[in-house]
């Protein structure tokens, strides 16, 4: 056995970044006084995340395997590194501001931000089953207390505990997969299952492993039908939570998913994803059409949207995984910047979240009403926005590997799906408010959040072939290890 | 090229100028007075410069003209590829033409959120634009879908009555119809090699038989572009939003909804269905035709009974509609020419009437044909140009609705004498309920007294009803300006269609 090198801990840099700062933070919290507190806490959890971007950038030159093939740095974990950093920094941006009209003690609210992200990151690269469990846990453990932290509100309390109780539930699923599949093929690192499994002779038990890690799995993306927990979840989560969650764990989880699913070359996977995909957009555009609560209309649209993505996973991979990883990239930066926009309407204790309470923001505040419109119409999927080509990219993906009845089920299921963007848009233009509710002047770090958002939202709209061609990039990485694997 | 470099930038100022006019927009000073100028100019400013492509027009040339063809996006395969034939071109030039009317026309009656109309606006016109010119079918869909959004927010932000109702409605309606055709651009996209959008290259591929498993495709795909045309059109039985969004819509938002949003349905029959796939256009052209004399029939029967003059009107654009639609699947010379001419006729005329009644509702605040009554004698100017407005629309000949019924009649006559006959009794029909309309609204004594206190048109109105008025008589008597650019794009849609009908026939 190698020993370690230098390189293995660049190849987990942005996590060791994460991991420092989250530390300093909690370290800083009881030393700082009540007042400046919060905002200090805040900058350096977003100098954390940024200075884990700004790692993956530097890790990205060196390619490879580190601790044994535990872990793996390519093109691929390199994008959904920089997913999931940017959109933590967004957030941290987005719940300064909340934080303080929230009246949250902030402390761990930072670095679980953090700690969250490092699993996030770890899920990413890490190639080997037993490591995804820990990861998954690392990122879950902080979602799940972060859903919490409107400790006052009982909603959110109930949040927290279902989303706990559940969700430990899923990664038991998970782990017992991992066990079956350990069992049927003898390993536990994914490019060793895949060699195992490349044969014409598949167990049965590896049949039943993956699709209990599918479980897992589909519970953490809210992919039908393990997606109960969404809406009640979102509902009562803080806002910039809600954010972070529906868009950071579930870009790892779909990570680990192209992992299992390209990689290992899933016996089986097209059925599994087939209904999974089609329950999944029609269950969460129907349920949508009649919510009257933004958060909880925004959760079924997230399931919808899952359910859209996961149409990329029954593709071919050379269509089917840059697809799927240019929807995560563009479903992050318009849903970040959707709920940032919630955050700060919502006002203290979260109190104007009905599609009434939206009714005339048109006038009362131009500026973010545009910028909702933009993110909903992303949303949507409309040209010139980053939603379009993410819908674009999957349909066509999909129509490749010749699913014509999926795709239809998809467009069908996207036009419904403008129905309920667009209450809320009409609500905000064409309806009058009913009482004058507050709007606070927007503060620059959310003004910065919400801009990066929509940058980003409109670059992959307009010119959406740089992130398309690097995503590309690493499904040559994933199948040049399903090449090297060959005896 | 004697033209020199303007002729390969051209469209893409045309299109782009009202987009960044809207940019511009942004950053003014909400001073009404200031922003209404400046859509003015800017709407004017690209008016004259689409102008450019009729006189440089090479009327003998067929193919597209003006053409530019870039890469766009690497993956997928994405050209910014603009050109234009002689049907897209004046439909072009008549968006362009429309667009200073409705800034003039919603002069005073916007004072709300002038700012935001105007942008939506000028969006608009730059959408719409670039529907006519975009020869990528991922670009022309993504300039189809850009259209929804101005005009549903134009709707429910300026419109009056039910008029978030009537937006939803509309978009929904178009969306849906869209996604359609979405799916078949992209099956199209993926079973060409090399994978591409471009329409010229998918359209020779169909026609070398290079697409695979096209055969069993080919009508499903029709059918997938004609489900969003149809709705756009609209075609009986999906014409449903169309009373709705035109009551409910400010007049500017009618003008350019009938004016040109229709058009893009039947220029698109005309492009896609009929260019890509003609052998389905025919097996389908009995069914479509019956659908079209429906609409004719229909529309014009339930516009008959309109107690509302702007639901009159939009019932009849659903029976002027289908005349279009029954001269491009007559696959007739006469029938195609007449179609084109009645889409820049109708775009025309329909844009005038919905002005007029627009003119009119800003003075009395409803469109209630019985609120009226005798109004030729307090607004004499007024009611000579809706005279001469609702002539053009029956089609007196002279004037520009007489040429393009004659053709397409003549066409359908050709191919099916019945369906001519009763297509031919559309036009007394249409006689019938705008004269009936004219003569209530018009003659007889004032019946209501505050109709006498009404003031005449102003020089205002009058500057933005005379180009339409005299594009009608123009139109009217010297088609033949029209017809020989439009000739060899009709020659160039039907030349795969007389073939199959020659080896159908075995002649």
């Amino acid at each position: 056995m190698n020993p370690l090198q230098s390189a293995d801990y660049i190849r987990i840099l942005p996590e060791i970044v994460l991991t420092l700062f989250g530390m300093a933070i909690m370290i800083a919290d009881p030393l700082l006084d009540e007042r400046r507190g919060p905002k200090i806490l805040g900058l350096i959890g977003l100098v954390g995340s940024l200075g884990a971007f700004l790692a993956t950038l530097y890790q990205s030159r060196f390619p490879g395997p580190a601790f044994w093939g535990m872990v793996q740095v390519d093109a691929f974990s390199v994008f959904f590194h920089l997913v999931v950093t940017a959109v933590s920094a967004i957030v941290i941006l987005t719940s300064l501001e909340y934080i303080e009209v929230q009246q949250i003690h902030a402390g761990e609210y930072y670095s679980l931000v953090l700690f969250g992200a490092v699993g996030m990151c770890l899920m990413s690269s890490a190639t080997e089953l037993v490591l995804i469990f820990i990861a998954l846990e690392i990122s879950s453990i902080s979602t799940y207390i972060l859903a919490g932290f409107r400790r006052r509100a009982a909603i959110s309390a109930e949040s927290s505990v279902k989303y706990f109780l559940l969700g430990s539930f899923a990664t038991a699923f998970f782990l017992y997969g991992v066990a079956l599949t350990f069992g049927a093929t003898g390993s536990t690192n994914i490019s060793a299952i895949a060699q195992a499994l490349a044969g014409s002779n598949v167990p049965l038990l590896a049949y039943v492993g993956i699709a209990f890690m599918f479980v897992g799995l589909g519970f953490k993306v809210a992919a039908a039908p393990f997606h109960i927990w969404t809406p009640d979840v979102y509902e009562g989560a803080p806002a910039p939570v809600v954010g972070f969650m529906s868009t950071a764990p579930k870009a790892a989880a779909f990570a680990v998913l192209l992992r299992v699913m390209f990689e290992i070359n899933a016996p089986g996977r097209i059925w599994l994803i087939w209904i999974a995909a089609a329950l999944s957009m029609t269950l969460g555009n129907v349920g949508a059409l009649v919510q009257n609560n933004v958060k909880r209309l925004l959760a079924y649209s997230s399931i919808a949207h899952a359910g859209y993505l996961l149409m990329a996973f029954a593709a071919v991979p050379a269509n089917g995984i840059p697809a799927a990883m240019f929807y995560t990239a563009s479903y992050a930066a318009m849903n970040v910047g959707a709920f940032a926009v919630i955050s700060h309407v919502a006002g203290a204790g979260e109190r104007y979240v009905t599609l009434q309470d939206y009714a005339g923001l048109g006038r009362r505040s131009p500026l973010l009403a545009a910028l909702l419109t933009v993110f909903l119409l992303s949303l949507i999927g409309i040209p010139i926005t980053g939603g379009f080509f993410a819908k674009f990219y999957v349909f066509s993906a999909a129509l490749q590997a010749n699913l014509v009845g999926l795709v239809v089920i998809g467009v069908l299921n996207s036009a419904v799906g403008a129905y309920y963007y667009l209450r809320i848009i009409v609500a905000m233009y064409m309806r009058e408010a009913r009482e004058e509710i507050p709007i606070a002047s927007v503060p620059p770090s959310l003004g910065i959040a919400l801009a990066a958002s929509l940058l980003i939202t409109i670059y992959l709209g307009v010119l959406p072939g740089r992130v398309l061609e690097f995503a590309s990039q690493a499904v040559a990485d994933l199948s040049h290890s399903i090449v090297a694997q060959m005896p | 090229m004697s033209t020199g470099t303007l002729d390969g930038a051209i469209l893409t100022l045309v299109t782009f100028i009202p987009l960044a006019g809207a940019l511009l927009l942004l950053f003014l000073p909400r001073r009404d007075r200031d922003i209404r100028v400046f859509a003015l100019v800017v709407t004017l400013f690209a008016f004259i410069l689409s102008l450019h492509l009729p006189v440089h027009f090479q009327r003998t040339q067929t193919g597209f003209q003006y053409e530019v063809d870039r890469p766009w996006i690497p993956t997928p395969n994405i050209h910014y590829h603009l050109g234009v034939d002689g049907v897209a071109m004046w439909l072009v030039v008549l968006t362009t033409f429309l667009s200073p009317l409705c800034v003039l026309i919603s002069w005073k009656s916007i004072h709300e959120r002038v700012k935001e109309f105007f942008i939506l606006l000028l969006i608009l016109e730059t959408a719409l634009i670039g529907v006519f010119v975009a020869l990528d079918l991922f670009l022309f869909y993504f300039f189809w879908e850009a259209t929804l959004i101005p005009m549903a927010l134009l709707i429910g932000m300026y419109g009056h009555g039910r008029k978030v109702y009537a937006a939803v409605k509309f978009f929904l309606y178009t969306m849906i119809g869209s996604v359609f055709m979405l799916v078949a651009i992209l099956w199209l996209y993926s079973h060409t090699t090399p994978h591409t959008f471009d329409f010229v290259a998918i359209q020779n591929a169909i026609r070398a038989g290079q697409v695979p498993n096209f055969i069993g495709a080919a009508q499903w795909l029709f059918l997938g572009f004609f489900m969003a045309f149809a709705v756009k059109v609209p075609l009986f039985p999906v014409h449903t939003w169309l009373p709705d969004a035109h009551v409910e819509a400010p007049t500017a938002g009618s003008v350019l909804l009938a004016g040109v949003l229709l058009k893009m349905g039947t220029y698109g029959m005309f492009r896609f269905n009929l260019g890509l796939f003609p052998e389905q256009s025919r097996a389908n052209a009995t069914w479509i035709m019956v659908l079209a004399l429906i609409g004719i029939i229909y529309g014009a029967l339930v516009a008959m009974v309109q107690p509302n003059m702007k639901k009159l009107i939009a019932y009849s654009s659903i029976s002027h509609l289908g005349f279009v639609v029954l001269g491009l699947f007559s696959f007739t010379t006469a029938g195609l020419e007449g179609a084109t001419f009645i889409m820049l006729a109708h775009g025309v005329s329909t844009g005038a009437l919905f002005m007029l009644a627009g003119i009119i509702y800003e003075r009395r605040h409803t469109y209630e044909i019985s609120e009226f009554g005798g109004l030729a004698t307090p607004l004499p100017v007024y009611s000579s140009f809706f005279l001469f407005i609702v002539l053009a629309s029956v089609g007196l000949p002279l004037l520009n609705g007489f040429i393009g019924e004659f053709l397409v009649l003549s066409g359908t006559f050709e191919a099916r004498p019945a369906f001519g006959i009763l297509a031919a009794t559309g036009v007394i029909w249409s006689a019938c309920y705008l004269l009936w309309m004219y003569q209530r609204v018009f003659f007889g004594k004032v019946t209501h007294e505050v109709n006498n206190t009404l003031p005449d048109l102003d020089f205002r109105e009058q500057i933005a009803l005379v180009p339409a008025a005299l594009a009608a008589l123009v139109m009217g008597v010297a088609p033949i300006l029209w017809l020989n650019s439009i000739a060899p794009a009709v020659q160039a849609a039907l030349a795969p269609i007389a073939d199959l009908a020659s080896k159908v026939t075995g002649l």
